[in-house]
């Protein structure tokens, strides 16, 4: 077991209390903060060389939100780690109850390579504030983000606790063999089934996991809206990181109607975004692998190609690409995009969409555009998905007050800003009593009585207050 | 197989159908569950006797009250609970509408135990109605009669299709955790619980894991030891010790332990007289195999007190062990049985060192006049839950959490922690089609201008 001396020793680091202490959470968090300011060079230039990301991409998606994030949990860091008071019965009115916040230890971080520091970043931005030990485990197939991560950030972190480990498959395997006490997995939940694999390692050491996976995400545009903005927000979100995005709008659905309206406006928009030739255009991306290359240039074999369409494999370079007219059993409603190509699968109405989306896997994101408010909330409310937006696409991840995570296939568990630190946290509920008043406990103890019960019941009963509410 | 399909099948069906989902529709089930409880509550009593020898008080202080305060709590917080939860927004997000809507999360699977039978499906299936979900129950087959009980009663008083009742043991259980759920609430022990998330995860089914563990109990020297061997008597002999936040063994000064010893002895004749078993308050090991298991734990060791058996009722007298190895098979395992072993330890350091050598616990009780110290005890270790001064309390108080961590489990409930383990936390942001302004500063094409700002 190639791994064990490493984890038993960020074990024993951990065990030790070092990373307990608020002061020490804090400086290795803000340690975290100069790597990103002093890397900035480096990590522009290491996703531009993965994944032929825009600058303006990396600033904002693997520098600002990150950053955010490390904001937000340094300026809340004591409060958070508080014991939580909580309300108490009669009977234990001069106790001390409260939920204490423990570190579980040990975690794992498992990062992809589609956002190769963000979705390592600030899963470790949630352990650390928790006062865990923690090993990272970047993608390897964004490599030249994977050799600065493992090069640089441990210079940044305290050996004893913090470690990057590299490798592929198999190094992936021979750790999750050790004992974790925590594992944090973002990836897919496609083929290969690597969040089932996770879960089941995790399940012989009964360490608890949050699945970050994907899917399909529906984005449904009504008949009446904005099509100007409605297409530029989609375009946005669709081909960012050159469609490399869990919650990316992964196919539309509207009807015909409003697919001969949405066309005009998707290519002024993607010209608008990145010119007549997008291939010249230093804002869009590439994709990441000749492998995801050729799966995704596959998917173009799906209704007929209305916008873009145009590939080149030595730069691994797809269009920004729209298919219209796209069938459910078309290659390209088969699996996840993850690439820059936009379904639009046409269907009659709202209610046929909301079947549409509720005949098939519950998605990380469900977009939903219309002026008519009662649409958006219609789609809301018939349907399940591990976050929604109204009338855009992307944006609620970028506030962290709002939990990130799915349901079902598309994962289990969620973070972003306290729901980070109470991810990786152990709420542990703690009551302190005294010694003293010992009578008051007299009725529970045997022999039993019906008059000690009453008494009991009397100092812990729970009574419902208004009798006639809702019926 | 077919069976569980089917079962499963129409509680999604049910679950598709929408009607578990209007707040007005959990509060009726909610209140026929407590009808259930108040018109049965002489059937359940008697099924808790036969199953465990549970005397009246017991049984109902410990099964009966804990359902109807929860119900109580539950149906009067539920519409402050469900309503969606504003967040705080950003600059970006100001005029928008950001908040978390807590949704159902479909069919939850509930598979209770036999210690504690009642209260240990009932509880989880509160919270879960509660949450807008179906829910599939599976008592404890080990419990029988209260099994039969719940299978007999549930479909008398709640939809039928959105929460069945599956009994049957182990083929029945593996069969019904090959469905599809979409959360699992299991209690029980380690070993089960392992076999419980690993079938979970061949559908990324979520999990909440209320397993066992050896939950120590440390008395300190300095401490009122009269009060503090009285409280732990009540908790390590309650349910003849089948109850998974037992105090499971003592950490104490070698000095103590033979004061320990007599005020425990004191007080178990104050509780059950001088013949424990005539007690009409003492119950009895649940079967054979248990008894033999707990009877097998003595061998080798110091008794000090106790140590009677009388298999053919499944009786084990309230025993404790003296000087015990930290080796010996009764500190190898959880004893679940009145067994009380005594390992000596020469401080505080060595009896947290003790306990961070081994598993993490459901459950960690720590004796002592020093606050300090009791706060250093609780920072030095980790453990499911805590109770200072006394043991088992922790549990009482629906406002704490109630789970365990590590091997002990994962997840957890209790009042609103039972409704935000069963639901889903949507995040939600509904922005304008209008005010497209705002959004040109993300669209390409970039430049330094626009990251600068």
């Amino acid at each position: 077991n190639p791994f064990a001396g490493l984890v038993s020793h960020l074990r024993a680091s951990w065990l030790n209390g070092k990373t307990r202490p608020m002061e020490y959470r804090v400086a290795q968090l803000e340690a975290l903060g100069r790597f990103l300011d002093e890397k900035k060079q480096e990590i522009l230039e290491a996703t531009a060389s993965d994944l032929g990301k825009a600058p303006f991409e990396t600033e904002l998606s693997e520098i600002l939100l990150c950053k955010n994030e490390l904001h937000a949990t340094l300026n809340n860091l004591s409060r958070w780690m508080k014991d939580e008071h909580v309300d108490k019965n009669l009977a234990m009115q001069l106790d001390s109850a409260f939920i204490r916040k423990d570190p579980y230890g040990v975690v794992l971080i498992i990062a992809p390579w589609n956002y190769p520091i963000h979705l390592f970043l600030v899963p470790l931005i949630g352990a650390i504030a928790a006062g865990n030990s923690v090993i990272v485990k970047p993608s390897e197939v964004s490599k030249k983000t994977e050799r600065l991560v493992a090069e640089a950030l441990p210079g940044y972190l305290d050996k004893d606790c913090f470690a990057v480990v590299t490798g592929g498959v198999q190094d992936t395997t021979r750790l999750l063999e050790n004992k974790f006490d925590y594992i944090f997995f973002t990836g897919t939940s496609c083929s290969p089934p690597v969040g089932r694999i996770i879960m089941t390692a995790a399940a012989k050491h009964l360490t608890p996991v949050t699945l970050e996976l994907g899917g399909k995400n529906p984005c449904y545009v009504s008949d009446t809206c904005d099509v100007t903005n409605v297409a530029r927000r989609v375009a946005w979100g669709r081909f960012f990181n050159a469609g490399q995005t869990c919650i990316a709008p992964d196919y539309l659905l509207c009807t015909v109607e409003m697919q001969e309206k949405l066309l005009p406006a998707l290519q002024k928009a993607i010209e608008d975004f990145y010119g007549p030739n997008p291939r010249e255009s230093p804002d869009f991306g590439r994709i990441v692998s000749d492998k995801q290359f050729q799966r995704v240039q596959r998917l173009l074999g799906s209704g007929r190609v209305a916008l873009g369409g145009q590939t080149d494999e030595a730069e691994r370079y797809i269009a920004p690409t729209v298919l219209a007219d796209v069938l459910p059993s078309d290659p390209a409603m088969q699996e996840e995009v993850f690439g820059p190509i936009l379904p639009i699968v046409v269907i009659a109405n709202m209610d046929e969409a909301i079947d549409f989306i509720n005949a098939r896997p519950r998605p990380l994101a469900i977009y939903a555009f219309s002026s008519n408010d009662k649409v958006v909330n219609q789609v809301l409310e018939r349907t399940s998905s591990g976050g929604f937006c109204g009338n855009d696409t992307l944006m609620h991840v970028t506030l962290t007050s709002l939990p990130f995570g799915g349901i079902g296939n598309s994962g289990l568990g969620m973070y972003h800003g306290k729901f980070s630190f109470d991810t990786f946290s152990h709420r542990r509920g703690c009551l302190k009593r005294g010694m003293g008043r010992e009578p008051l406990n007299a009725p529970r103890y045997p022999p039993y009585s019906q008059q000690n019960f009453r008494v009991i019941q009397a100092t812990s009963r729970v009574t419902r207050k208004n009798d006639c509410t809702l019926l | 197989m077919e069976r569980m399909q089917q079962i499963v099948g129409r509680a999604r069906a049910a679950f598709k159908s929408g009607r578990s989902r209007p707040l007005e529709f959990r509060i009726q089930q909610l209140k026929a569950l407590e009808r259930m409880v108040q018109e049965k509550e002489k059937e359940i009593l008697a099924a808790l006797k036969a199953d465990l020898n549970k005397c009246g008080h017991n049984a109902y202080s410990h099964e009966i009250l804990g359902v109807l305060g929860e119900l109580a709590l539950t149906m009067e917080k539920l519409p402050a609970w469900a309503a969606p939860q504003p967040v705080k927004k950003n600059l970006l997000t100001m005029r928008d509408e950001a908040y978390i809507n807590y949704e159902p999360l479909g069919v939850v699977l509930v598979i209770g135990a036999w210690n504690y039978p009642f209260v240990l499906v009932m509880q989880p299936l509160i919270g879960a109605i509660a949450a807008g979900n179906a829910v599939v129950v599976k008592p404890s087959e080990v419990s029988e009669n209260t099994a039969q009980l719940v299978a007999e009663l549930l479909p008398q008083y709640l939809d039928k299709d959105l929460y069945p009742v599956v009994t049957g043991g182990v083929p029945e259980t593996t069969d019904l955790l090959t469905q599809r759920f979409d959360h699992i609430l299991y209690t029980g022990n380690t070993a089960v619980g392992k076999i419980v998330m690993a079938a979970a995860a061949k559908h990324l089914t979520p999990v909440t894991l209320e397993l066992g563990g050896k939950s120590p109990c440390y008395i300190d020297k300095d401490c009122d030891l009269a009060v503090a061997c009285r409280r732990i008597t009540w908790g390590k002999y309650m349910n003849c010790g089948q109850t998974c936040i037992a105090p499971d063994y003592i950490l104490c000064d070698p000095s103590i332990q033979g004061k320990v010893v007599e005020n425990i002895k004191a007080t178990l004749k104050e509780f059950y007289g001088e013949d424990v078993k005539s007690s009409p308050d003492y119950e009895r090991i649940i079967n054979k195999r248990h008894f033999t298991r707990v009877k097998s734990l003595l061998e080798g060791q110091k008794i000090a007190h106790g140590g009677e058996t009388d298999e053919a009722s499944c009786f084990i007298a309230p025993t404790i062990l003296t000087d015990v190895s930290p080796e010996s098979k009764v500190m190898e395992e959880e004893i679940f049985g009145p067994v009380l072993p005594i390992v000596t330890v020469k401080s505080v350091d060595e009896a947290i060192e003790f306990i961070n050598l081994r598993e993490k616990p459901l459950a960690l009780y720590v004796f002592s006049n020093n606050k300090q110290l009791i706060k250093r005890v609780i920072s030095e270790t980790s453990s499911g839950g805590v109770t200072g001064n006394d043991v088992i309390m922790h549990f009482f108080l629906s406002t704490l959490p109630f789970g365990g961590v590590g091997h002990s489990g994962m997840g957890a409930y209790h009042g609103k922690h039972s409704f935000e383990t069963f639901s889903h936390r949507r995040a939600c942001l509904i922005k304008d089609l209008k005010m497209e302004s705002t959004n040109k500063m993300r669209y390409p094409p970039g430049s330094q201008k626009k990251v600068d700002w």
